[in-house]
């Protein structure tokens, strides 16, 4: 019974080591060299701390964007960015994310095997994030313990074959076949540029006709880009809140230098989130993926955005510039209406901006990744501000979840369960 | 040996390249080192070979990495293909 106490208080209340766990378990079932499964469960161990690491950095520069937003506007100012909220929900909700997420690649392999949706969702970051967003929601409707995590596995698994599903008839469209579907959170947007390319573009007038200088290409480079668009911001809100309101946060040091290093620092704090992410999911998607293989016969791969990149790269530039454009037009819409301000952050714009391009151009040529983009900008700006207050505490975090399925899901799930308090 | 699978993040798309070349790599039965990347550190890592999309296979080519570009990270013949000239060269 001690040992069972010790147990469950000291060992399995650790997130950290939990999610080791997890990935011991995925290698012992794939029957790993025993140096493999030591080093991929240590490895997975030190990327969670990683992450809580990452998100020190960040919350820094986080609550000095929106300190200054607060104080010069009586707003608030949230950057949406998965990364960020994901490893700061880790602090309030690691156990429960880590365990809805385990149970979770259970659900879909059962989901995919006794249900016609044979999708196995390979968006390893994405499932994770969906594991903290739905503790973070079910948590917050009052809900807590092995309800929770039962709950939150079953919609996980659920989520993770339904969006595949609901894609599959533009993937199609986009990639001339059945072989693919997508595996990725921002699967709402697509759908919606799939449908306004259908109404209003014309398939025959491809974006792919269009030659875009390679100059332009620096912007996939998603660190320097966030990096880039972070000074702008921090610049731009110092100008604006002046160097009196500022100097609250930045002390003796110059306000626009203050400004440039705390953009800086947030893509920082970034590419350190990013290398923890990394490292929890090295060996825990492949395990996932070993398994789901051996059970669920004639299972499609569910994967992540970029892998429709190529199939319109034209699509993908225009797509993003468009869905940015969407999203600054959204927060000046959001600003009037006295409505949190969401800030376009450019992680979300560019993966779901680009896919948005080229599902939109896949059934409506230019005007259907332009328009198509556009609508998916606006959508992760306006569904964020209304997820907000779902998300309970962690919705002052000054970030949030950034892709469409995120604030669909969460919005309606948190609605549904205040119903029933 | 050691390859790159590198990707916008390192972990999405990069991932599912990884696992191809992995399976590919074990019915060859050659043992090498896969890891992930994001494009932004994937310059700054050792490694034989890169493997990655056409667009960040323009950018990173030119160093003493060969760079591989492929297009369906999830075709097994595709990048069978693509690994078979490189090894072979």
């Amino acid at each position: 019974m001690a040992f069972f106490e010790f147990l469950m208080n000291e060992i399995l209340s650790i997130p950290a080591v939990l999610v080791g766990l997890m990935v011991f378990i995925g290698l012992v079932a794939q029957r790993a060299a025993t140096t493999k499964v030591m080093s991929g469960t240590l490895k997975s161990i030190i990327g969670f701390l990683i992450l809580g690491a990452g998100a020190g950095v960040i919350v820094g520069s986080l609550d000095s964007l929106g300190g200054i937003i607060d104080e010069a506007f009586h707003i608030q100012g949230v950057i949406p960015n998965n990364e960020a909220i994901v490893a700061i929900a880790q602090q309030m909700f690691g156990t429960e994310t880590a365990l809805i997420m385990g149970f979770g690649f259970i659900a879909n392999i059962l989901f995919a095997r006794f249900t016609p949706w044979k999708y196995i969702f390979l968006t390893g970051h994405h499932t994770f994030f969906m594991a903290a967003l739905l503790s973070a929601v079910l948590g917050t409707t009052g809900m807590d313990g092995a309800t929770l995590v039962i709950v939150g596995s079953l919609l996980l698994g659920f989520f993770m074959v339904a969006m595949p599903a609901l894609g599959q008839p533009f993937m199609r469209q986009v990639t001339g076949n059945d072989d693919i579907a997508i595996g990725h959170f921002g699967t709402f947007g697509y759908i919606a540029a799939g449908f306004i390319g259908k109404w209003f573009g014309n398939k025959s007038k491809s974006t792919e006709d269009i030659v875009i200088s390679e100059k332009w290409s620096f912007l996939k480079d998603s660190l320097i880009t966030t990096a880039l668009t972070m000074i702008a911001i921090f610049i731009i809100l110092a100008v604006l809140a002046g160097s009196d309101v500022v100097s609250n946060f930045s002390g003796d040091q110059n306000y626009i230098m203050f400004s440039i290093m705390q953009g800086i620092m947030f893509a920082a704090g970034l590419s350190i989130i990013l290398l923890g992410v990394r490292m929890i999911l090295n060996e825990i998607v492949p395990a996932f993926k070993g398994i789901a293989d051996k059970l669920v016969p004639g299972a499609k791969p569910a994967l992540d955005i970029p892998i429709v990149f190529p199939y319109a790269p034209t699509a993908v530039m225009i797509g993003f510039l468009f869905s940015f454009a969407g999203g600054l037009i959204s927060m000046a819409l959001l600003g009037v209406l006295s409505l949190p301000l969401i800030i376009p952050g450019l992680v979300p714009h560019f993966f779901t901006g680009a896919g948005a391009g080229v599902f939109g151009n896949a059934t409506g040529g230019r005007i259907g990744a332009a328009a198509g983009g556009f609508v998916n900008g606006v959508l992760i700006s306006f569904l964020p501000a209304f997820l907000l207050p779902v998300l309970g505490e962690l919705g002052f975090a000054n970030t949030t979840f950034g892709d469409s399925d995120f604030g669909v899901i969460g919005i309606i799930i948190g609605y549904i369960a205040s119903l029933f308090n | 040996m050691k390859i790159l699978a590198v990707c916008g993040m390192g972990f999405g798309s990069s991932m599912m390249l990884k696992m191809t070349i992995e399976k590919i790599l074990k019915e060859k039965g050659i043992t090498a080192d896969v890891e992930t990347a994001d494009f932004t550190t994937a310059s700054s890592i050792y490694a034989d070979f890169i493997f990655t999309n056409e667009e960040f296979a323009k950018q990173l080519e030119g160093g003493k990495v060969k760079v591989v570009s492929v297009k369906n990270i999830a075709d097994l013949n595709e990048v069978r293909g693509a690994l078979e000239s490189v090894l072979n060269t």
